[in-house]
């Protein structure tokens, strides 16, 4: 591992400052996937800038209802949080789906939406990877992506953003507070991550020196009826190899009045699933239609040889959800 | 001497080593810090084939703390050896991507990283082919498999008889590379002192592993000590030397200071051997009632260009069932990939995944019970040798089974259990393991104040070698349990063979008994007087084991599952599992049972899990940790039980024991696999079932 500064910063504003200076520098949440990819080589920070003391670690009613999350609170936190179980239970599931115990109680909420992909050929630093390397090549593409991108992919890059809670966020339509050299400014979910286009080295619309400090969700008293299910090979203690978030509001004569859904684990970014919302409006809450608005968002997808068996699973799983969700109306 | 009613073979005593391993008093091999350590951090080839033709060390060795490099071009001459992979940094030649060509040792692990990754190695690459393929054109039939069997054996013509059977099965399974993941990965720390080499290691056979390395040096065995008390897992990866023993010693050799060498849980996927994929081609040839006429297994399997590990994939198939006419076959390639070796039941895990889902296929075909299907064909004597059984407990561990599983109730119909969103079935499958022994010594010797101290090189894995020997040993001495300190784990006891192939309890209880007997003499001579000096007494099996009566001696056991099968997702969860064994006498109720269900959960993650992924294109196992490297987790492992049947067998050992070590992990794949079809109607034949093979 290359050597490295550590730094505590007093507060937020010394913390941009001492990474919007333009050195080698990276901000420290939790560690649980940064210290990783630098016992890896994949990470050379020449300075880490830790921030768990000075991001904020609580949850917080905002006055229209919804919550504002500091970033600094672990993930283990906001899933148990009372608020979080009863209002966004999407997202408190999200959450528990997501490692193991330990890790929760480590990892922090800004970290868990700035992890990387965890394709093997980015973790790998003795292979070729544009996300790692730019202009160096996507190995993935033409080799082992069973577990990568359906939707959103380049020739440059397929990888998938591997975060459950940013799929529940998504779909909750949350806003990222972040501080940056130029001040403060916030950025809407989904939109704070990117497709990886011709430049996949960037996972999100952040500048350098950005800090992410909160992370608002927005009140929704529907998403009181929300899911989040992850399908994966292992019960616990794994990547989803599909995820979907929703929430969904049924009107009197149970037609869909409202919904939210968003994939995960099947693009770079986590995947608003805009076309089944549209459909789903207005539709009667049905099995077939809930068949014929996941139809109409994996149309748009584009497996690769070794993960099409990802379009039915995302469809199944987003007729399931909805179903379950639908009982319970 | 004391006299005491206690029979402790049988009895569930708690481990004699638990204490110490819950409070961390237990040290294991890389806890070992000898004064002016230094670290290695070895560098693997990027390359699958070539050679390394330069090495620039000049930013390595300006790392703080930075003490040598050593590479082919500098290293010290090893002896000339058979053992390619044993031969570290004596060649350019690069084998397999993720061989060591160099190792950056300095004064903490973080430095010697640091420099091996600035490191920058120069080599010629070669066109390099790492794909098994059935119809691989350098497939060859080796001279023999694992341990030293035929590769072949046919009995009447297999060929005829399918051709002219009313029933037929002819299907193919394939089984992926997998990776031993021990909880402890492999660690040395070697050390030099006055000509001799001390090495604490994680190993599986101190004797084996003294044997292997002292030659490498050119030494006696004697001027070499593996020490070795506690190890924190291995399933055959710490049964033979790996590369990084020897790396550690001979940088030790180079610097002058001790060497502490770990392995990361990335190297471990190239450097500390795996199962072989394997394509098997199960042909069945039987009777409209499901009675066998014919069987035929064959399977292709790899091995690297530098080592000839052959696994002996179809050998239980020669001995499991009754048919007059059989083939069974090994062709090996050998490729650019690193070596394999053993990993818990090597031939019978993966044969036994085949010729079980066979079996499952031929009751489907023949509307026959399963386990009905299995009864009818048990053979009066074994297929393969002629010989009598020792003894053979199969149908009994199969009715046992059924009856505890609840197995009578069972609708054959596959696809119509659906509760919810979960379709379940329910699956059978036959286990077995052969029961070795090897000739092994021991020393007994008896102090005046009462206590009792036996010898052996055995090792524990964490299997409770350590407790069970305790146990055989104070039976003999008609002593209490707590007076018997047994001591092994290191190379300067009394030799001992390695903990493998289910044969440590039957090998090292045999040399523990006949020295603790031969104690009980010499203390009878002396009147029950313990002389000042104490006594000893030492025993060696080499000629009994040699002169044991001809029979085939066998674990069975059967392996039932119950699964529930997401109908949207594909994703399968074992809800239930439970296992039957009629393995011998077994010793400790208590760590026998931990094996059993050890070797069932080895199983479901076989099943369901394991997989090391090769890109064809770089030539190395992609998948290298544990979050990409899925091994069953809490979650996944829900309701498991392991029962055995009561068996007395005069014609084992003196304990009466089979080993337990490895057949929890044989035909608990198939037995899933069968469960699976009986849930959903699709056969899976290709391992591990994940939900991509099952989702529509």
């Amino acid at each position: 591992m290359r050597p490295f500064a550590y730094e505590r910063p007093a507060d937020v504003r010394s913390a941009v400052a001492t990474l919007g200076a333009g050195t080698d520098a990276m901000y420290l949440g939790g560690g649980t996937n940064l210290v990783d990819l630098m016992r890896l080589g994949v990470a050379e920070p020449g300075t880490l800038v830790d921030v768990t003391r000075v991001t904020p670690a609580a949850i917080e009613e905002t006055p229209d209802g919804g919550l504002l999350i500091g970033a600094g609170v672990r993930n283990g936190d906001l899933a148990a949080h009372p608020l979080v179980r009863r209002r966004y239970p999407v997202l408190a599931q999200a959450v528990l789906s997501g490692a193991s115990g330990q890790i929760r109680n480590m990892a922090t909420v800004g970290g868990n939406l700035l992890q990387r992909t965890r394709c093997s050929y980015f973790q790998d630093v003795t292979k070729p990877c544009n996300k790692r390397s730019p202009g160096s090549g996507c190995p993935a593409r033409t080799g082992d992506h069973r577990n990568l991108a359906i939707f959103g992919h380049s020739e440059s890059c397929v990888a998938t953003h591997p975060s459950d809670m940013a799929v529940a966020l998504a779909a909750l339509g949350a806003v990222v507070h972040v501080e940056g050299p130029g001040g403060a400014r916030t950025v809407p979910m989904p939109g704070l991550h990117r497709l990886p286009g011709e430049d996949p080295s960037r996972d999100t619309v952040l500048e350098p020196g950005d800090l992410i400090t909160a992370v608002e969700v927005p009140a929704l008293p529907l998403a009181a009826r929300s899911r989040y299910r992850k399908a994966r090979d292992r019960a616990s203690f794994s990547f989803a190899v599909v995820s979907v978030a929703a929430v969904l509001e049924l009107d009197g004569e149970r037609r869909v009045r409202d919904c939210r859904i968003a994939f995960g684990a099947v693009a770079h970014v986590p995947w608003r699933a805009g076309s089944a919302e549209a459909a789903l409006r207005g539709a009667p809450a049905t099995v077939e239609e809930f068949a014929r608005a996941a139809d109409a968002e994996v149309r748009g997808a584009r497996p690769l040889p070794l993960n099409a068996f990802k379009v039915p699973l995302a469809h199944n799983l987003l007729v399931r959800v909805l179903a379950d969700l639908a009982e319970t109306s | 001497m004391t006299t005491t009613e206690i029979t402790y073979v049988g009895s569930p005593i708690d481990r004699v080593d638990g204490l110490e391993k819950v409070t961390g008093r237990a040290r294991y091999a890389s806890e070992h810090n000898p004064r002016d350590l230094t670290y290695a951090a070895p560098v693997q080839a990027t390359i699958a084939r070539g050679e390394v033709k330069g090495m620039d060390a000049g930013a390595a060795l300006k790392v703080p703390g930075m003490i040598a490099v050593i590479w082919h071009g500098n290293a010290p001459r090893l002896a000339p050896s058979d053992a390619a992979e044993l031969s570290v940094l004596q060649s350019p030649r690069v084998a397999y991507r993720g061989q060591y060509v160099a190792v950056a040792i300095a004064e903490t692990l973080e430095a010697a990283r640091e420099a091996a990754a600035l490191l920058r190695v120069e080599y010629s690459e070669e066109a390099h082919d790492v794909e098994l393929r059935a119809d691989h054109p350098r497939l060859y039939r080796p001279d023999h498999v694992n341990p030293r069997l035929p590769a072949d054996d046919v009995r009447g013509d297999p060929d005829a008889a399918l051709a002219s059977a009313p029933v037929v099965v002819d299907a193919t399974y394939t089984t992926p590379a997998e990776h031993n993941n021990p909880m402890e990965p492999h660690a040395t720390v070697a050390e030099w002192d006055g000509g001799g080499l001390t090495v604490h290691d994680s190993t599986q056979g101190p004797t084996a592993l003294r044997g292997q390395l002292a030659p490498l040096f050119g030494m006696p065995p004697e001027q070499v000590r593996i020490i070795s008390p506690h190890v924190g897992g291995g399933f055959g990866s710490k049964g033979l030397a790996h590369p990084h023993v020897v790396l550690a010693a001979l940088a030790a050799k180079q610097v002058g200071r001790p060497v502490k060498l770990t392995v990361t849980r990335r190297e471990m996927f190239a450097v500390t051997g795996y199962r072989t994929p394997t394509i098997q081609r199960v042909r069945l040839g039987a009777e409209e009632d499901g009675r066998l006429i014919a069987i035929s297994h064959e399977a292709c399997e790899q091995s690297s260009t530098i080592a000839e590990f052959a696994e002996q994939t179809t050998v239980a198939t020669r001995m499991m069932y009754a048919a007059p006419h059989r083939r069974t076959t090994h062709r090996l390639v050998r490729l650019d990939v690193p070596t394999p070796s053993w990993m818990r039941a090597p031939g019978e895990a993966p044969g036994m995944f085949a010729l079980e889902s066979a079996m499952d296929e031929l009751a489907v075909a023949c509307g026959v019970d399963p386990v009905e299907l299995r009864v009818r064909n048990e053979p009066a004597t074994d297929p393969d040798t002629g010989l009598p059984f020792s003894s053979r407990n199969l149908v009994a561990c199969l009715r046992e089974g059924a009856r505890r599983f609840g197995w009578d109730a069972r609708d054959p119909r596959p696809g119509v259990r659906r509760r919810g969103g979960l379709l379940y079935g329910t699956g059978v499958a036959s286990s077995t393991y052969p029961a070795y022994r090897s000739p092994s010594q021991a020393s007994a010797r008896a102090e005046p104040d009462g206590t009792f101290t036996v010898r052996i090189a055995a090792a524990d894995l964490g299997t409770g070698a350590r407790t069970v020997l305790t146990q055989i040993a104070a039976d003999t001495l008609r002593a209490p349990a707590e007076r018997v300190r047994v001591e092994i784990g290191d190379s300067a006891l009394p030799q001992a063979s390695i903990a493998g192939g289910s044969m440590g309890t039957a090998s090292w209880g045999t040399a523990v008994v006949r020295a603790c007997e031969a104690l009980v003499r010499e203390l009878e001579r002396t009147g029950g007087v313990v002389p000042p000096g104490g006594a000893e007494a030492s025993a060696a099996t080499a000629e009994e084991v040699r002169g044991q009566e001809k029979y085939a001696r066998h674990a069975f056991g059967a392996q039932f599952a119950e699964v529930a099968v997401d109908a949207d997702t594909g994703e399968t969860r074992v809800t239930r599992l439970l296992g039957v064994f009629a393995a011998g006498r077994i010793v400790n109720p208590k760590t026998a049972r931990s094996q059993f269900v050890g070797g069932m959960t080895m199983g479901l993650s076989m099943a369901l899990f394991e997989e090391s992924v090769m890109d064809a294109r770089f030539g190395d196992y992609l998948n290298n940790d544990l979050a990409q490297y899925h091994i069953a987790a809490n979650a996944d492992v829900r309701d498991i039980e392991a029962f055995w049947v009561e068996e007395d067998d005069p014609h084992l050992n003196p304990m009466g024991t089979k080993g337990i070590g490895e057949i929890g992990i044989v035909g608990t794949a198939a037995a899933v696999a069968n469960a699976v079809h009986h849930a959903t109607g699709i056969r899976v034949r290709d391992l591990p079932i994940r939900l991509d093979r099952l989702v529509r």
